[in-house]
């Protein structure tokens, strides 16, 4: 099953100093080579900070569109991994190995393996 | 196998419901996997085993026999869905091939712990881990959860459809935790049975100080989950437990007012309860590790070998409190630590450092905290301070015997 692993936290990489970026930025190459060697990893990204965020909604047919994420918190989502775990335990093992975890914090969520959502062939390469 | 009258067969699937439904639940969950479909096999296998046993006989191992037609009336039900849905005949076949070692394998134990670990699993809510355990491990009903924790039968039955959702949409798995990450989660479980009777114990609102049906529950949880994982931690829960149980009948007066530990009638203490507890106690203190539940039944098991407030070993009390504060630290264990204090060295020794708690600002709110201040005040014949401080209390208590307490020192003193 696949497991969507949301980093949430109010430090970006973008507000680290150079030497604390560079950790940080090491930490997640070694975690995310540790998953892809047990197989767990699908993808994963980072994204640039909240005030790049432009929120959309379309009503009546009309689009209208704002400045910032939809939900204003401190915390803001920082980035993802797309894992791959046989159930919500092995999810949370990885999960927790997320070097963003020990700042922030890691939303799981499982991913639609419904019918009509494989019908929609979502993540055919 | 001889036939046997109908009222007998009914006395003997009652008397094997009540004995075996939960472990027959607990299996039929790993073989189903899913709570709902083997809630009804459960079900069906009960009221098939009242039809057929008159005629055939009961089984040498009922237990066996009614998982293993609760699985087939399972696989039955899914086959006549798979009719209209074509991704269930996978399932109906897969169910089907399980082997009956599953079924009667040495797995049969490990599937009520199976059952405790996912009912009381961390990614679901702690009210709802709470309901869940009571209804699936304990077998009680709705009303009489709803009764335990003062909510709406309604209101429960949702939180627990909520959490059994959230185990099939999530994939919260049906397992014993791995070794590396037992200790976290059964700290969860230990914590579900604790909040348990803690509810039953000293109720958190309404209008009596305890309900004596909710804390046996937990105190019934705390033995089977012993019997299946005896770590030290769970003997310090059960122990605890006991020990607290075995001083109800000397807590309140027969008009259901609270008395303090120092004024209770210790002939009223249940002996074999506290022997019970001492010697969990004991043996869990042997294993060398400490924790917060060890801690607790060794502090209450001090108490009970006083034979009165004035020859308790507070020096000794206060020792566990130290050690209770290092294993898990929290603002309420410091204020009972005051109150040891002030009982081995004076109330003024306590008020101080109930004031620095109180500075502190993380119990401002809690009505024990004040509580605890207007008592020393009052034994320091500070009358306006010890005043000032019920009345703090008594605007924060929310549970009747506990106000009528206040009142009536409050009375006393002005």
């Amino acid at each position: 099953m696949k497991f969507l692993c949301l980093i949430c936290a109010e430090v970006m990489m973008e507000g680290m100093s150079k030497l604390e970026a560079d950790k940080h930025y090491q930490e997640y190459a070694e975690f995310t080579n540790d998953i892809r060697k047990n197989g767990n990893f699908i993808g994963a990204n980072r994204l640039k900070p909240a005030n790049t965020a432009t929120t959309l909604r379309v009503r009546n047919g009309k689009v209208s569109i704002i400045d910032g994420p939809f939900a204003e918190t401190k915390e803001q989502l920082g980035g993802y991994y797309l894992i791959e775990a046989k159930n919500m335990d092995e999810a949370i093992q990885i999960a927790s190995k997320i070097p963003g975890a020990k700042f922030g914090c890691v939303e799981i969520r499982p991913v639609a393996d419904d019918p009509q959502t494989l019908a929609l062939e979502l993540d055919r390469r | 196998m001889i036939p046997i009258s109908a009222e007998k067969i009914h006395q003997t699937v009652e008397e094997i419901y009540r004995t075996e439904s939960r472990r027959v639940l607990a299996t039929l969950i790993r073989l189903l996997h899913d709570f709902e479909l083997a809630e009804e096999a459960l079900h069906d296998a009960f009221i098939a085993a009242v039809e057929q046993w008159q005629q055939k006989g009961i089984p040498d191992n009922p237990r066996a026999w009614l998982v293993s037609a609760g699985r087939f009336k399972a696989i039955d039900k899914i086959r006549r869905r798979a009719r209209f849905d074509a991704s269930l005949q996978a399932l109906a076949h897969e169910l089907d091939e399980a082997v009956s070692d599953e079924i009667e394998g040495g797995e049969l134990e490990d599937d009520r712990l199976r059952l405790i670990f996912t009912c009381c699993h961390p990614a679901l809510a702690s009210d709802a881990q709470i309901a869940l355990t009571l209804r699936e491990v304990c077998g009680l009903t709705t009303e009489e959860i709803g009764r335990a924790f003062l909510a709406s039968p309604a209101t429960l039955a949702q939180r627990i459809v909520r959490a059994k959702s959230k185990i099939r949409d999530a994939k919260i798995p049906y397992q014993v935790p791995e070794p590396d990450e037992l200790p976290e989660r059964l700290d969860a479980v230990l914590q579900v049975i604790y909040l348990v009777f803690n509810e039953g114990y000293y109720a958190s609102s309404g209008e009596s100080l305890m309900r004596p049906d909710v804390s046996g529950e937990a105190i019934r949880l705390g033995r089977l989950l012993m019997e299946l994982l005896p770590e030290p931690e769970v003997l310090g829960l059960l122990a605890l437990m006991l020990l607290a149980e075995s001083r109800r009948a000397a807590r309140a007066t027969s008009a259901g007012e609270l008395i303090l530990l120092e004024h209770q009638d210790r002939s009223l203490w249940s002996r074999e309860l506290i022997a019970e507890g001492t010697a969990l106690v004991e043996q869990a203190l042997a294993s060398r590790q400490v924790g917060m539940y060890m801690a607790q039944a060794a502090i209450s098991a001090v108490h009970a070998r006083a034979a009165t407030t004035d020859t308790t070993d507070w020096g000794q009390i206060v020792a566990l409190y130290d050690l209770l504060s290092r294993a898990s630290p929290s603002p309420v264990i410091a204020l009972n630590r005051a109150v040891a204090i002030a009982m081995r060295d004076g109330p003024e020794a306590g008020l101080a450092l109930v004031d620095q708690i109180l500075q502190h600002g993380e119990l401002l709110n809690y009505q024990l905290a004040h509580a605890a201040r207007a008592d020393f005040c009052r034994r320091l014949g500070r009358k306006e301070e010890a005043l000032a401080a019920y009345r703090k209390a008594l605007a924060l208590a929310q549970q009747e015997p506990e106000r009528r307490f206040l009142e009536k020192r409050i009375a006393e003193l002005s």
